[in-house]
């Protein structure tokens, strides 16, 4: 790897990668995101290798291993360009094929191609895959482009280029304006205005200052921030050094949760091949400004996703949060100012810096600019990462993008924000999604997770998951939040086993609010979003648990019962197969029953009876 | 036990305090836990307090003070996995294991683990099994893949 010591230094080295790329040149890349990987993706890229090298056609053929391409419910996903030729579910066994005829011949195999779900039009290209279709991927779509681990792949597509205009065009307090008026907020969950906490810092007073990247995604369900760091996370790296510049940070750290085994190690990946180019370190571009980063680990902790909490963790302490009178930006890592932002926010950094304030202020809505990636999981049929522009309506990330339901079931509603947003009904799906329109209803952005429930989602259930999840992971520091949601969840488990009573709701709301108000840190203060959202859109599910001792969504299993019906029965045998304790019992082609003592209610037999014969009551 | 490797390991992170939670996770990596005389050897060359050590090690849900078995189960029970069948997955395994999560069995085979998201949501419910994922899970798949290890080990004698 080239020392760079210079704009034109790097500007050389651009046109040096870009000069041996061949104009005819066929480039295969295979998703390598963790999603694709467990669907076997790894053993694909092998297959490719090998049959590449084994035909000779290497000079003729780049192989790339991509990070993730948002739609791993379709993975694992293989591309082929210049054609822009899109396979899904590519297993071992395509890969001759695919070289020999779509790679040799120009001949697409149409098996591997996406299928329309309502057109059942075969779909040769990304960008006509409605998935992608309404998409608009700014941050993200470098992914497919680019293999994370080389440094020179984000140089080719115009990498660093950012940093050098910050660092050679522009003063630090410039680069901040540009920040602030083009209306960037923290993609983390709060939402906090990226340019003023900039400028806070900077005029924070102290020589050293640092630069945090949090990448500790603890909110369930989102997974934006992995597939940027694993994926592309030089653009990561370029964000903080501008920021650092910006700001006067000279050291930094990108926190990472060890959940996150290959985020962790393209990160340190990437800081060191910055550092060997002259990206990091001492005198950067030749411009006098230094900058160095270091990756941290975390430990499996929830809340280190709050700053204090994860300042903490950084010097190697308990990771419990302190009240925030003094701000970090003033008072943060061992006691100094510190600018912490989350990974997504650092990756629209370099794309703010190339193309202007303006152009990124005029995505979005009036108080929310820019794209933001969504992770759309859940009961939902296209799943997957998604980058939209501010605005769009939930109808058409989840009907439009997602694709609807999943199998069958109606859905009902979509859970936003994490353990601290809360549950929003199909009735407000025309809600445009911005920062402030989610928090109106009693939920909020977070960090982008969106999971989607049908009817066959429990909301009282779902309430009683997050209040256990939170009361797991609090840190026990301060009593609301520690003793508060223990009794909650002792009501929830009540009103789901059947116990619950009159006073059940009143006085779990009743400690809802105290623990929102008195809680320390944000995990407390909003810890009982989740239940008060349930209870605002969704009482009637809670009242049928008490009244009635009934679960409509048949998921609290206390007060379910499995049976199958003798009428309807075909006796084809399938729920017997797939019964993990045989609680299913009959002879083939003759109607079948369940003996409930042994029965583990885990309704694989519904799942897949065809019959429709299998009832919950 | 040789603890030789974890000055290797303290080396490493140059003995900075703010290394401290990786170089746990390095010892855990190698030994599977987190010995009682690994530990003291990190308090000692760190020059931090054992209990503050302490403290970290049981905080964080990562690492662990007993040892864990030979082979892992993960089960992520995030928001998507859960509503998509996650719990009805960790009724099986606790079943299939006759453990609870956090425990390892009694011949040290299996350690049955909870995580609050693997960041692989798109495909849950998704396990984690010595080192690989597996995505649309159900009860029975779960099932299939612990009978896999059993007999794995079968056929490979005493060796596993």
């Amino acid at each position: 790897m080239r020392k760079i010591k210079s704009v034109s230094d790097l500007e050389k080295w651009r046109e040096h990668i870009l000069s041996k790329q061949k104009q005819d040149e066929v480039v295969v890349s295979v998703c390598g995101g963790t999603g694709c990987h467990a669907y076997g993706c790894k053993k694909v890229r092998d297959q490719f290798a090998k049959a590449i090298k084994k035909n000779d056609i290497d000079k003729k053929i780049r192989l790339r291993f991509t990070g993730c391409r948002g739609f791993c419910e379709r993975g694992p996903i293989v591309t082929i360009q210049p054609q822009g030729i899109f396979y899904q579910r590519v297993q071992e066994k395509d890969v001759l094929l695919i070289l020999s005829e779509t790679v040799g011949k120009g001949k697409i195999l149409e098996n591997l191609l996406y299928e329309d779900a309502i057109t059942k039009r075969k779909v040769t290209s990304e960008k006509e895959i409605p998935f992608y279709k309404a998409q608009h991927r700014l941050v993200l779509g470098n992914n497919g482009q680019i293999e994370p681990t080389k440094i020179e792949d984000y140089i080719g597509i115009g990498g660093y280029q950012a940093l050098s205009k910050a660092l050679f065009e522009m003063k630090p307090e410039q680069v901040i304006d540009e920040i602030k008026v083009s209306g960037l907020r923290g993609r983390g969950g709060a939402g906090f205005p990226t340019g003023k906490k900039w400028e806070d810092c900077r005029n924070a007073p102290g020589e050293i200052k640092y630069i945090i990247c949090n990448c500790d995604e603890g909110d369930p369900g989102a997974y934006m921030d992995r597939s940027l760091l694993e994926g592309n996370p030089h653009s990561v790296l370029e964000g903080m050094i501008i920021g650092a510049y910006a700001i006067g940070g000279s050291h930094g750290y990108i926190y990472v949760r060890h959940e996150y085994p290959l985020a962790c190690k393209n990160a340190e990946t990437a800081t060191t091949q910055a550092r060997k180019a002259g990206l990091l370190g001492k005198n950067i571009l030749g411009s006098g400004f230094s900058f160095d980063v270091e990756i941290a680990k975390g430990g499996g902790a929830f809340v280190c996703g709050e700053s204090t909490a994860l300042i903490a963790s950084i010097e190697g302490k308990v990771g419990e949060p302190r009240s925030k009178q003094v701000h970090t930006v003033a008072r943060g890592l061992w006691g100094k100012p510190t600018n912490l932002n989350n990974v997504e926010t650092w990756a629209n950094v370099p794309l703010i810096i190339n193309k202007g304030s303006q152009w990124f202020s005029s995505i979005g809505t009036e108080k929310s600019k820019g794209t933001k990636i969504f992770s759309l999981v859940g009961k939902v049929k296209n799943t997957g990462l998604v980058e939209v522009p501010m605005g769009i309506t939930l109808e058409k990330i989840i009907f439009d993008i997602g694709g609807g339901q999943q199998d069958g079931r109606k859905i009902k509603a979509v859970q936003t924000g994490g353990p601290s947003g809360g549950c929003i009904p199909a009735s407000l799906f025309d809600l445009p999604v911005d920062f402030d329109s989610l928090t109106q209803v009693g939920s909020m952005m977070g960090s982008g997770g969106m999971i989607v429930m049908d009817e066959g989602t429990c909301m009282v259930d779902v309430a009683k998951y997050f209040v256990h999840f939170l009361e797991e992971e609090s840190c026990g520091k301060c009593l609301p939040c520690r003793e508060g949601l223990k009794r909650m969840g002792q009501i929830l488990d009540n009103i789901t086993e059947g116990r619950g009573d009159e006073e059940s709701l009143v006085l779990l709301e009743e400690l809802a609010e105290v623990v929102a108000d008195t809680s320390i840190c944000g995990l407390g203060k909003t810890a009982p979003n989740p239940v008060l959202s349930a209870l605002r859109y969704f009482r009637p599910e809670f009242e049928a648990h008490i009244h009635q001792k009934r679960c409509p969504a048949a998921v609290c299993t206390s007060l379910i019962q499995y049976s199958i019906s003798e009428t309807d029965c075909t006796g084809c045998g399938a729920c017997s197969k797939v019964c993990p304790t045989q609680a299913v019992k009959g002879e083939k082609k003759q109607s079948h029953f369940i003996l409930a003592e042994i029965c583990s209610k885990c309704g694989s037999c519904k799942d897949v009876c065809k019959a429709n014969a299998v009832m919950v009551q | 036990m040789d603890f030789e490797h974890v000055g290797k390991i303290i080396d490493k992170y140059q003995e900075k305090r703010t290394g401290l939670i990786s170089i746990l996770h390095d010892i855990q990596d190698r030994y599977h836990f987190l010995p009682e005389e690994a530990l003291r050897k990190v308090a000692s060359r760190l020059r931090m307090d054992l209990n503050d050590i302490y403290g970290v090690a049981t905080f964080y849900k990562s690492f662990s003070l007993i040892p864990k078995g030979k082979h892992s189960i993960t089960l992520c029970l995030g928001t998507a996995c859960h509503v998509r069948g996650g719990p009805k997955i960790l009724r099986e395994m606790k079943k299939q294991l006759s453990i609870e999560p956090g425990q390892t069995t009694a011949d040290k085979q299996f350690s049955l683990n909870l995580v609050n998201c693997l960041g692989v949501c798109a495909i849950g419910p998704v396990m984690f099994v010595d080192g690989k994922f597996y995505g649309e899970m159900n009860p029975l798949k779960a099932k299939r893949i612990i009978e896999k290890i059993n007999k794995n080990k079968r056929k490979n004698g005493v060796k596993s």
